[in-house]
């Protein structure tokens, strides 16, 4: 799973089915700090009610799809997760 | 899988129902000589390693689902082992930087 900051909102009428009531959220990958991105902005499945500006983590892939009710649907990513702390001594003593 | 450094952990009250109760490590892919580093993933951690430990990590949904004994999720990311020792088949210790 990665880090990355909610950056934009998704709305999309017309949809698969499978993702009828799933709201789709633009993501920043960033550092485990949520302060530097790296790479470009993906949409991703929204499963934890996450807002723009907030430090969240992602699982892509087929763990995306699967984290829905109903499996059968072309999610590549997916926000399970809100954080609310990293704890990492060896850079707190930086 | 790939080796990984565990150098700290993650906090999250809000998530997947799936990630209840599991403790959540960040882990720091181990640097190849000649390579960039690989930046630090989340996993979920099943063998109780600490801080500091070196730590085989699968990146597989189907693994983690069986190593976690539930069903299949959205955790692909899983410690499944604390590693006591490495032997490079090179002598001189680390190996030589893939082309």
């Amino acid at each position: 799973m990665l880090f990355g900051r909610v950056v934009g909102t998704v709305v999309c009428t017309e949809k698969v089915p499978a993702w009828r009531g799933q709201r789709l959220l633009l993501v920043q990958a960033t550092d485990p700090t949520g302060a530097t991105p790296s790479g470009r902005p993906f949409a991703a499945v929204d499963l934890v009610s996450a807002a723009p500006g907030q430090h969240v983590f992602v699982v892509r892939g087929r763990e995306a799809a699967v984290a829905l009710a109903n499996p059968e649907n072309p999610a590549d990513a997916a926000i399970v997760g809100l954080i609310d702390d990293v704890h990492r001594p060896d850079a707190e003593e930086r | 899988m790939f080796l990984a450094r565990v150098i700290g952990d993650v906090v999250a009250t809000e998530k997947h129902p799936h990630l209840k109760a599991r403790k959540l490590l960040l882990v720091q892919p181990e640097p190849t000589p000649g390579r960039p580093p690989l930046p630090a993933v989340i996993a979920v951690d099943s063998v109780d390693a600490g801080l500091g430990d070196l730590v085989l990590v699968a990146d597989e949904g189907n693994t983690a689902a069986q190593v976690l004994g539930v069903p299949r999720g959205p955790v692909r990311t899983i410690v499944v082992g604390v590693v006591d020792q490495v032997e490079w088949a090179r002598e001189g210790g680390a190996p030589k930087p893939l082309e």
